[in-house]
């Protein structure tokens, strides 16, 4: 059979090997997204100055605004190695709805802020900012390079923000890039949960930040009154993961940030197409097992299919063997076809597959 | 134009997004002639229907319109190139070699196991966008001239959705993509 001419059209595919090439990242990479004309153009606007969102007070960047409250969430996103400061507005008289532990609801008028910095220099700060009752924004500031101020990213993001090692860059995200995390069947805000802020934090959680005074806790969060109903119980028995050895607690921790915002059990199943995988923590799960990064892993065919395996022959996680677990493969994966996650991370986190390949031969079996 | 640097979510969007998730998008007729026109103007009829040997020589199998590599196809190792030969095509046009190791047309057809049909509109407006499947999965491989593609109108490309949603549902699960053998380890 001879091939169709036309289809094979050198030059073009040329420029599309160095585009799929250059969105990896990179210094000529295109940006992650561009939006068409006129999408997403009615509504609250945003500054234009991040001095000008309400973090710091009256803009000088030494004193954040004292109404913000900081936080570290116990399992942090892996963010390429980024040294990250939260920040959240909770409205004067307003609450969090709080009864449900697995999707709490934020009041009109929340923001939460969060600075990336990287070899000692603010890159960017991405803001949430729930406006009215129908909506949330999601924007990014780019510090200038005198750090005096961070400007408001453009909707498709800012590629090549930071070199982070050579050839590897950190782009900031485009806004479509922050629905594919945050607008995913779950709350909107991901980092601010019931377990996240649980004083019973896991000492083996990857990259935890210690707490410093004056962050919000659980404990401090029901003190102060601002959760609907008052929630005693998550004080007197603080979420954890429900697992005993230590393994398989940061290891499920850990899923539930890193995996669980994309990959997501809800009432309707798992949000992301047809894939019977999940990774989110549930109040409700009472042992390792119920969770589901383990009950959608451990032993579980998936459709990925590693080199030298017969389709359909790799299991997610093998109970024991690290090395053909597709989990551990694909999140050491920096190459287009395997990595996981698939955006947000251009390094593999190696303390993370430390501990995932120990978890798997020691704890999974 | 100022540029609109945010986008807003909310309730009403997530509620049409849920609504539209696995029913077909209301489209006017106009909407999918549009469409149509779209995709055969742009030849996603060169990768997404796998050729075969006609009595002219190769032409697209129509009975297996945009339905992506056939499944049933037991493809031996790609070939391996030396520069300048950069990249390689099966007699099918729907799989293709190259330094991003083997890539596989995806089925566009409305089949909801193996096909777009659980796809919500937004998902395919996002998946053009950003170049990711889905919108938010892996990078969506050469040959897939999506670069191209991402600066096109939300109108046009909720037209090719909604074409690509009129057209006869084929069950085909397209293999994932190979990554390539010097990367694997």
């Amino acid at each position: 059979m001879s091939l169709k001419p036309a289809a094979l059209a050198l030059p073009l595919l040329a420029l599309l090997l160095g585009a799929g090439a250059a969105q990896v990242g990179g210094p000529g990479a295109a940006p992650g997204a561009v939006t068409a004309p006129g999408r997403g153009g009615a509504g609250p606007q945003l500054p234009a100055r991040l001095t000008q969102t309400g973090l710091y007070q009256a803009g000088d960047l030494s004193r954040i605004a004292p109404a913000l409250q900081s936080f570290s969430p116990q399992y942090p996103l892996w963010s390429d190695g980024a040294a990250k400061t939260r920040w959240i507005l909770i409205p004067l008289g307003r609450k969090i709805d709080a009864r449900d532990t697995d999707a709490w609801a934020f009041p009109v008028g929340t923001k939460l802020w969060k600075e990336f910095t990287f070899q000692g220099r603010k890159v960017e700060t991405r803001f949430i900012w729930h406006p009215n009752a129908s909506t949330w924004v999601f924007a990014s500031y780019a510090w200038r390079e005198d750090q005096s101020d961070a400007d408001l990213v453009p909707e498709a993001g800012k590629p090549a923000a930071a070199e982070l090692a050579p050839g590897k860059w950190h782009d900031i995200p485009s806004v479509t890039d922050c629905r594919a995390c945050h607008v995913n069947g779950g709350p909107p805000v991901l980092g601010f949960t019931a377990l996240q802020l649980s004083t019973d934090r896991d000492p083996n959680a990857p990259h935890a930040e210690p707490l410093r005074p004056g962050m919000l806790t659980l404990a401090s969060l029901d003190a102060m009154g601002l959760l609907a109903p008052p929630r005693p119980d998550l004080v007197a028995s603080p979420p954890r993961i429900p697992a005993e050895k230590p393994l398989t607690r940061a290891a499920l921790g850990y899923f539930t940030t890193n995996c669980g915002t994309c990959h997501r059990a809800t009432a309707q199943g798992s949000t992301l197409g047809a894939v019977d995988l999940a990774f989110n923590h549930l109040a409700a799960a009472a042992s390792p097992r119920e969770e589901p990064g383990w009950a959608t892993t451990v032993g579980r065919v998936g459709k990925y299919t590693l080199p030298g395996e017969a389709p359909g022959g790799t299991h997610r996680v093998v109970p024991g063997d690290p090395e053909r677990s597709a989990l551990l493969y694909r999140m050491a994966s920096r190459r287009p076809a395997s990595q996981m996650p698939p955006l947000g991370t251009v390094l593999a986190d190696e303390a993370a597959l430390a501990l995932m390949r120990k978890w798997i031969a020691e704890e999974t079996r | 134009m100022t540029p609109t640097r945010f986008l807003l979510l909310g309730v009403g969007a997530l509620a049409a997004a849920t609504a539209s998730a696995g029913a077909p998008a209301k489209a006017s007729q106009a909407q999918i002639k549009r469409g149509e026109y779209i995709v055969n103007m742009m030849g996603c009829v060169d990768c997404h229907t796998p050729w075969k040997m006609g009595p002219k020589g190769p032409e697209p199998d129509t009975s297996l319109h945009l339905s992506g590599h056939p499944a049933m196809m037991k493809m031996p190792p790609a070939p391996q190139l030396g520069m300048p030969w950069m990249a390689a095509a099966s007699a099918t046009m729907t799989a293709w070699s190259g330094p991003w190791g083997v890539s596989y047309t995806a089925n566009l057809t409305p089949d909801p196991e193996t096909g777009l049909g659980k796809w919500t509109e937004q998902m395919f407006l996002d998946a053009i966008r950003t170049g990711r499947h889905m919108g938010k999965g892996r990078p969506i491989l050469p040959p897939m001239p999506q670069p191209a593609m991402k600066n096109a109108t939300d109108a046009d490309l909720k037209a090719i959705f909604a074409y690509l949603r009129s057209i006869k549902p084929i069950v085909n699960k397209v293999p994932e993509p190979i990554e390539p053998a010097a990367a694997a380890h």
